[in-house]
């Protein structure tokens, strides 16, 4: 294996089905011993592109290089060396946790001794003791993750490939999984994480933003909150509506959401006064309102970074 | 083989016996598969008829022609169930379904017998049931009574000796190569589901990311069904002694290496239509589409020989009329496996072909 601080590189990665372009010219690099995450909506193209960086898609063009691996040619080489997690919890559930853990064992062929010493550490890791003997089909969503976390680290791979894992998972069990990613960080080991929760995407050490197959934004997530090319500012208002309509000719504005009591609004940055002009627009309709400049949030940024071009569309 | 692929092919087998071992419609569909069918074919049909309810017009009514009229009756071929007064009654009673055969001797009947170059009576059969018309010709062969002054019987001109089988027992007949008729019911089915129901509850796209080679997993998917098989041939095998005094006339190992390669080579069947279907239910669609064929044409139930050309040739393709050829040799002709070398050289061609295609077809991909 090369010792590149490189673990994943893809160059112009695309992959069409049909007419839809799933993937569209991605460029990727993943350092090792990361935590890095893909974010985008369902259907932004995060799981196609997980399935070509680990051998089961074919690009319709570019390039990928894994682990040094010419990937899909060295597909075959790279089995030993990831991890993947699909999706969908795809063990096997009328078997139980153990004979799950016991037959992934032999698939990745652990000399018995090394299969002995791996699974009761994975059961001690994971907490997997409680259930072990029960069909994985019994098990709750976090169960069922933390075994599967356990069968795809048995063989130790240096590269987890995890496809949104804690999608039917509660926030209890999202956090204790999120601690177990780190701790296998620690170790050295690369993960390449998709999901399309803010508060996990925040956790990565980098990340990129996916939207309709195209990577619209990347980096640390603190970068990409400092650096965000929008204005961000909180209008608190008794009457949200009469605010909103207040808003309403304000050309500059990108987007509107609206959090409890408050309005969270993005506004371009060719907008040289934003603060003066909303106040002004809401004296204008009377409306009582405090407007105060906010930090921008991953959410800020995902959101801005997904927002049709100005003047694109409609 | 490598130990390591040894190692995955025994990790995939053990776990889909330990599957199949907890899922207790297709355990009992291994056993109750061939019991069923066994009871069905073995008990159920007799392509020996007997009993065919018939109607018999005597209007000679002469010692002679009662004679006669006993003497069919107490072949047990056709019961007497109905004496119409006439021809134009007995074809109502036919048309009604009340008799499947009528008997008429006509009024002349006496000059008839004297005379000889004319048919002394008339057998009427209902042609829209499959088996009367052969049953009933047996009976046109009843020697006439004898008369005084033409003492002796007729003999026939040709005689027929059944080999194998002289008692004509349908069972005889049927219950060896319903061995085959089962096996290619369960296993086509078992392979097809195995691989499919993984696909669908997305086993395999974890197992692909693996190191397994595609030929370990078809390999390990197999063997635990080639044991399945042989334990239902000799279920059958059983019952066909026990039940209905089948003979097993070969030898038992000769069988079962039979056995064993049709075995192989219908689960090979089974793993191509695997990697056509994407679903459960397609899987079992293509499995029933390969099977009724495989009953009406490999000479299971009907003989072939009366088939068109083209049929024929489909039957040829299809392992199972290969493996009826097979077992009828060795369990009823007591034939060895070098006699049958033909049917058993067809069968590996198949196997080979199938388990290469199916090979070929499979992908560690997704696309």
């Amino acid at each position: 294996m090369n010792g590149s601080a490189i673990a994943i590189e893809a160059h112009g990665l695309t992959r069409r089905f049909g007419n839809l372009v799933a993937v569209d010219h991605a460029e990727l690099s993943v350092p090792r011993g990361r935590i890095y995450g893909f974010l985008g909506p369902n259907g932004s193209g995060k799981s196609t592109t997980i399935r070509m960086l680990c051998g089961l898609i074919q690009p319709t063009s570019g390039t990928i290089r894994v682990l040094g691996l010419d990937i899909p040619r060295q597909a075959e080489a790279l089995r030993m060396q990831i991890g993947y997690m699909t999706q969908r919890f795809s063990l096997w559930e009328d078997l139980s946790a153990r004979e799950n853990l016991d037959f992934m064992a032999s698939i990745y062929t652990l000399a018995p001794a090394r299969a002995a010493q791996r699974i009761a550490r994975a059961i001690e890791e994971y907490r997997l003791a409680e259930f072990l003997q029960r069909p994985a089909g019994t098990l709750s969503g976090g169960q069922k993750q933390r075994l599967a976390l356990a069968a795809t680290t048995l063989h130790e791979p240096p590269l987890l490939l995890l496809d949104e894992p804690t999608s039917a998972v509660d926030p209890q069990s999202r956090r204790d999984f999120w601690e177990s990613l780190f701790a296998l960080t620690a170790t050295g080991t690369t993960i390449l994480v998709s999901t399309h929760y803010m508060d996990e995407a925040e956790r990565c050490h980098a990340l990129a933003i996916l939207d309709r197959g195209r990577i619209v934004a990347n980096g640390p997530p603190q970068q990409l909150m400092a650096e965000l090319p929008l204005q961000v500012l909180e209008i608190e208002a008794e009457d949200i509506t009469a605010a909103r309509s207040a808003l309403h000719e304000l050309k500059s504005l990108r987007s509107l959401a609206q959090l409890g009591l408050r309005l969270h609004a993005l506004i371009s940055p060719d907008e040289p006064q934003a603060l003066e002009r909303v106040k002004r627009l809401l004296a204008d309709q009377h409306v009582q309102a405090v407007v105060r400049e906010a930090p921008a949030s991953l959410e800020d940024v995902f959101v801005g970074a997904t927002l049709p071009a100005p003047g694109s569309e409609p | 083989m490598a130990p390591a692929s040894l190692r995955r092919v025994r990790a995939i087998a053990m776990k889909e016996l330990r599957q199949m071992s907890r899922d207790r419609l297709t355990l009992a569909m291994v056993v109750g598969i061939p019991l069923l069918q066994m009871m069905i074919f073995g008990y159920g049909i007799n392509y020996d008829v007997r009993h065919i309810r018939t109607g018999v017009v005597d209007l000679a009514n002469t010692t002679a022609s009662r004679a006669l009229v006993a003497d069919i009756a107490s072949s047990q071929v056709v019961d007497i169930v109905a004496r119409p007064p006439g021809a134009e009654q007995l074809r109502n009673l036919i048309v009604a379904g009340t008799v499947h055969a009528g008997l008429y001797i006509p009024p002349d009947f006496e000059r008839r017998r004297i005379d000889g170059t004319r048919p002394v009576a008339q057998v009427i059969v209902d042609g829209t049931r499959p088996g009367v018309d052969v049953a009933v010709r047996t009976i046109s062969e009843t020697p006439l009574p004898p008369r005084a002054g033409t003492g002796g019987r007729k003999v026939p001109a040709i005689e027929v000796l059944t080999e194998f089988n002289p008692e004509k027992r349908t069972a005889v007949q049927i219950v060896p190569a319903l061995i085959g008729v089962i096996l290619s019911m369960t296993m086509v089915i078992f392979t097809a589901i195995g691989l499919v129901r993984e696909r669908e509850r997305g086993n395999l796209e974890l197992l692909i990311t693996t190191p397994v080679r595609s030929i370990e997993l078809m390999v390990g998917k197999i063997l635990p069904y080639i044991a399945v098989g042989l334990i239902q041939t000799t279920l059958v095998l059983l019952t066909g002694v026990l039940l209905f005094n089948v003979p097993i006339n070969g030898s038992v190992l000769d069988l079962y290496l039979g056995a064993g390669l049709f075995i192989a080579a219908t689960l090979g069947l089974g793993l191509v239509i695997s990697t056509v279907a994407t679903t459960q239910f397609q899987a079992m669609q293509l499995g029933f589409f390969t099977l009724l064929p495989s009953i009406l044409l490999s000479g299971f139930a009907f003989p072939f020989e009366g088939s068109p050309h083209w049929v024929q040739i489909v039957a040829q393709v299809l392992p199972l009329t290969h493996f009826v050829e097979i077992l009828r040799g060795v369990i009823l002709r007591g034939a060895t496996l070098a006699a049958l070398w033909l049917p058993i050289v067809k069968l590996s061609v198949f196997l080979l072909l199938a388990v290469s295609l199916a090979a070929a077809r499979f992908h560690k991909r997704l696309d």
